[in-house]
Parts: structure tokens; C-alpha cells; sequence
């Protein structure tokens, strides 16, 4: 089957001037492969810096204009060029953000409900009362601006877009930093009933636990590249079933895991590595690992950007 | 020495008060954690604490002594955003060399590397620039330090490698650590005893 969402050694470059008109060219994203199911949530997790944002801006044709894009991205089995993020966008193709900037600032939240239902006048009004009933807003929220909101009602706000826009793709950035856990837990299970209706979600999230609490797979990001794609379940035990031992390492730096420390740092892009981007912290690199980059493999029903995986 | 809050209450304005009634002790050397969910207050009974908020009920003391108002507060606070604790503008450099010049034994044991020091706040990553707020806090007066959801924004490698780092300049000098965050597992890495917020303010709520 056709994945809903599908993305293929996907990079993003930079251009930045320094010092009059000097330029360089920093790629910032170096290396996505991976795909989004109907009826499933992929969830993708890595520390900052790793490139999470910048991918969901990439789908969404959100990248600034300094920002160059190769490789592929495929919506439903045809290329999401230009044109069609355009078509998509706000309606099919859905966007939960991170901040609450994505609303618009002057037009009461009601309206731009009604506006991601589209259709007959009545019937959106319907729809978004529906919605906002689902979501606990209270029926004066509709008259409510943006900057009238709490960091939670903005965000229910923008899951009551999405639900009623007929969307079948969902990109949410992490529940905004400080939400309180309980609202935290909310948004994530109101993903989970929206994967569950048959939407594909994309979820960009730093917190390994509440992603492995609803997601079906997980995308391990480092330095820009997507090193592994596993299953929910394969986070168990000491992470043996994971693929990547950056994987694995993440999963026993956790306090209820091991708490045990990688030493050294992701590596800045101007790094300029040449071989796999994990080396310089592996411990079990071999001098092949440091020359070429490698590519995505399938193992055991997940994929993995390592030479020693097995 | 002993820090103690003693009967602490807060509330901003005529708002419904955050708590009443609180008292907490630490002594040096000790690690404490304070567990629940956040936007339930425990940020300003950090503040009150290091002493950047003044309690409208019950004092702080430091063994028994008021706290100093002038100079050097040796109860220091670090926070989840660190990009909202430095000045922008400034160089790590003087951020970090604004009050004392810290030791080299504590950059090294937090990973700070020499040339982050030229750099401005923005071209660091949020776990670059939290371990330079948290060497800044770490000044030799310091004698507690309240870590109110310290490394709640970093990935879990990061946050490991903030901790040993922190652990070990706190054993080192004795230090008492409060730690303030809504992650259970990692209070029961950390702490010797843990605090649970919501009941301690129950308990002053329901008490007659
Ligand atoms: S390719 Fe080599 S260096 Fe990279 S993760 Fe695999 S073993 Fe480690």
C-alpha cells in the first residue's frame, strides 16, 4: 500500500551571508528518510538541533526563502511540490504548531474554525460548534481572539481546526513547552482519536515517553539525519531491540532506564563529516563508518542508518 | 548550614493564593525533590527561596538567620529556559564572568568549551546555554541550589550529562540541591527524599 506520507533522502541547505556579501552554504538537514501511515502516529524525537522543526516545514512549504530542498517528498503516492502544499495546506494536510502564531491574529478563533471546515455556511458553523464542544471550549471562545487565549485553549483551538477540516494528514510540533502535564496528556490522546478516525499523524516531540505513550513508530533523529525507525514496542527492556546504538543510547540515558551519559555532543553541520554523522561518539565504529555516509537499511521491520546494524 | 521556609505562603495581587502555609528544610549536602505538575507554584517558592520574591507570609532563614539582602545570595536558582536568563546581547563570556570569574575545574565537569565563550546566546543550543546558567549559578558563595525543571527541555542524553556534571560539583562542595520538576523517575534518580507538592499544600488547605 501507498503510504499517506513519504519522504526520500530529504536535505535542506542554507545560504547565510557573512561579512558583506560573502556567502556559505550550511546544510542543516542532511538525510530524512521516512513514512506516515494512514490510521498510525509516527513519531519523531532527537534532541534540538536535530532538524525535527525544520522537517515538518518542509512538508508544509513553510521553509524560508534562503532554504534549498532536495530529495523527495511524497504525498499519496504523487510529489508534494509547491502547487500542491498550496492546495493542501489548512485542509488535507493539517498543521498543529508548536506556538500559537500559526492563528491568525485578527480574525476571532470561531471564524477561522468555520473557514477549516470550508463548505456549506451552516453546516461549518455546525461543525465547529461540535468541535468546540469536543474539546472543552466554551461556546464565548468562539468571539475570542488569539491573544484572548490560554497556551491550552490555543492549542485545542487549533486540534478543533484540524478535526473538522478533513484532514488526513496531521503534522503537530511538540505541546507548547510549560503546558501542564495533564493538558500535555490531553493533546496527545486527542492525536491518538484522530489517528484512530484513519488521519496519518506526524508527531515532533523531544519527550521520549509521552511520544512511546501513543505513537506506533518512532524516528530517531540525530544531526539532521533520520538514523532509525522503530517500532513503539521495540523501546523496552535494556533497548536491545533498537537498531541504532545512538538509539540505544538515548533510551538508557533515561532516569527510569539506565541514567547512563554518551559523552560529547551532536555535531554542528560545519562540522562537515564525511562518514556516518554517530562516529565520532560510537563505540563500536570501525574506520569504514568515517568515510561514507550510510544509507537507510530495512532491518527487522524497521529501518536503520548504520553499516553494524543487525 | 540549613535552609528553611518557615509557614510560606504567595499570591500575586488579589489572585487566589498559590499557598499557604509551606515549610520546607534542606541542609547542605542534602538533595531534595519537589515533585508536581507545573504552573502549580513551586516556581515561586523557588524564587522566594534564592531570594528574587519576597513571601507575603512566613520568612525564609538561613541557620535561623535572616537572609542576606546585599551581596553574593547564597541560594541560587537555575531555570528551564535559559534563553530567558541571559542578556541577548552579550557575549558567554561576560554573561558567564558577570559576578565572579568561574573555576575552570566547573566548566570542565559541565562540558563548557572554550570557544562558546566568544560566541552570543543564540548561537548556542538550549543545552549549551543551560550549562553556562548553570556555572554562573555555581559561584563560590553558593551554598543551595534550587534547579526548578532544570533539564526538562533537553533530550535525555543531555539531561544525563547535566546531572553527573552537577552531582558531582555539588558532592564535591557540598552543596544542598532542591530539585523542583514534574518527572518522578528522575526525582528518584537524584534525591534522597522527595516533596510532594500537591500534598503539602493540601495539607495547609484542609488543616483547621
Ligand atoms: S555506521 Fe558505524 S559509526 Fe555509525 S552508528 Fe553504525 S557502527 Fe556507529
Amino acid at each position: 500500500m501507498v503510504p499517506l506520507l513519504e519522504v526520500r533522502n530529504l536535505q535542506i541547505t542554507f545560504t547565510r551571508y557573512t561579512g558583506g556579501l560573502r556567502q556559505h552554504q550550511i546544510k542543516v538537514v542532511d538525510g530524512v528518510d521516512l513514512s506516515v501511515a494512514a490510521g498510525e502516529i509516527t513519531a519523531i524525537i532527537g534532541a534540538s538541533g536535530s532538524g525535527k522543526s525544520l522537517l515538518a516545514h518542509a512538508i508544509l512549504g513553510l521553509l524560508p526563502g534562503n532554504a534549498a530542498m532536495s530529495g523527495k517528498i511524497m504525498y499519496r503516492g504523487e510529489e508534494l511540490d509547491a502547487r500542491r502544499q498550496e492546495a493542501l495546506r489548512g485542509r488535507e494536510i493539517a498543521y498543529i504548531p508548536q506556538a500559537v502564531t500559526y492563528l491568525d491574529p485578527t480574525m476571532r478563533v470561531g471564524r477561522q474554525v468555520r473557514l477549516a471546515a470550508g463548505g456549506d455556511r451552516r453546516e461549518a458553523a455546525d461543525k465547529q460548534r461540535r468541535a468546540f464542544r469536543r474539546y472543552r471550549l466554551g461556546e464565548h471562545v468562539e468571539k475570542l481572539y488569539p491573544f484572548e487565549l490560554s497556551g491550552g485553549m490555543a492549542r485545542r483551538v487549533l486540534v478543533a481546526a484540524a478535526s473538522v477540516s478533513d484532514a488526513r494528514l496531521i503534522i503537530a510540533d511538540e505541546p507548547t513547552p510549560g503546558l501542564p502535564q495533564a493538558e500535555v496528556r490531553e493533546a496527545l490522546l486527542q492525536l491518538r482519536e484522530l489517528a484512530d478516525s484513519g488521519c496519518g499523524v506526524l508527531l515532533i516531540t523531544h519527550d521520549i515517553q509521552a511520544a512511546l505513550g501513543v505513537a506506533d513508530r518512532v524516528v530517531v533523529f540525530y544531526a539532521g539525519s533520520s538514523v532509525e525507525t522503530a517500532h513503539a514496542q521495540d523501546f523496552s527492556g535494556d533497548g536491545h531491540l533498537l537498531r541504532h546504538p545512538y538509539s540505544r543510547a538515548l533510551w538508557r540515558a533515561l532516569p527510569e532506564n539506565g541514567f547512563e551519559v554518551l559523552p560529547g555532543a551532536q555535531p554542528q553541520p560545519s562540522d562537515r563529516l564525511e562518514g556516518c554523522l554517530f562516529a565520532p561518539r560510537c563505540a563500536m565504529a570501525t574506520a569504514a563508518c568515517s568515510k561514507e555516509r550510510p544509507e537507510m537499511r530495512h532491518v527487522r521491520g524497521g529501518m536503520v542508518r548504520c553499516y553494524h546494524a543487525t | 548550614m540549613r535552609l528553611e521556609g518557615i509557614g510560606l505562603g504567595h499570591r500575586y495581587g488579589r489572585g487566589d493564593w498559590l499557598f499557604q502555609g509551606v515549610n520546607l528544610s534542606l541542609a547542605t549536602g542534602e538533595i531534595v525533590g519537589l515533585a508536581g505538575p507545573s504552573g502549580s507554584g513551586k516556581t515561586t517558592l523557588g524564587r522566594i527561596l534564592a531570594g528574587h520574591e519576597r513571601p507575603l507570609l512566613g520568612r525564609v532563614t538561613l541557620d535561623g538567620q535572616p537572609c542576606p539582602s546585599k551581596g553574593y545570595h547564597p541560594v541560587q536558582m537555575v531555570l528551564q529556559h535559559p534563553e530567558l536568563a541571559v542578556n541577548p546581547r552579550w557575549r558567554i563570556r561576560r554573561v558567564l564572568e558577570e559576578s565572579w570569574q568561574p573555576e575552570p575545574a566547573v566548566l570542565e565537569a559541565l562540558g563548557i568549551e572554550e570557544q562558546w565563550l566568544e560566541r552570543k546566546p543564540v548561537e548556542l543550543s538550549g543545552g549549551e546555554l543551560q550549562r553556562i546558567c548553570i556555572a554562573r549559578a555555581l559561584g563560590p558563595g553558593t551554598r543551595f541550589l534550587i534547579a526548578d525543571e532544570m533539564t526538562t527541555m533537553l533530550d535525555a542524553i543531555t539531561q544525563a550529562q547535566v546531572w553527573h556534571a552537577v552531582l558531582e560539583v555539588a558532592r564535591a562542595r557540598g552543596l544542598g540541591l532542591l530539585v523542583i520538576s514534574h518527572d518522578r523517575p528522575l526525582l528518584g534518580r537524584l534525591c534522597q527524599r522527595v516533596i510532594d507538592w500537591e500534598e503539602q499544600i493540601q495539607r495547609e488547605y484542609h488543616s483547621p
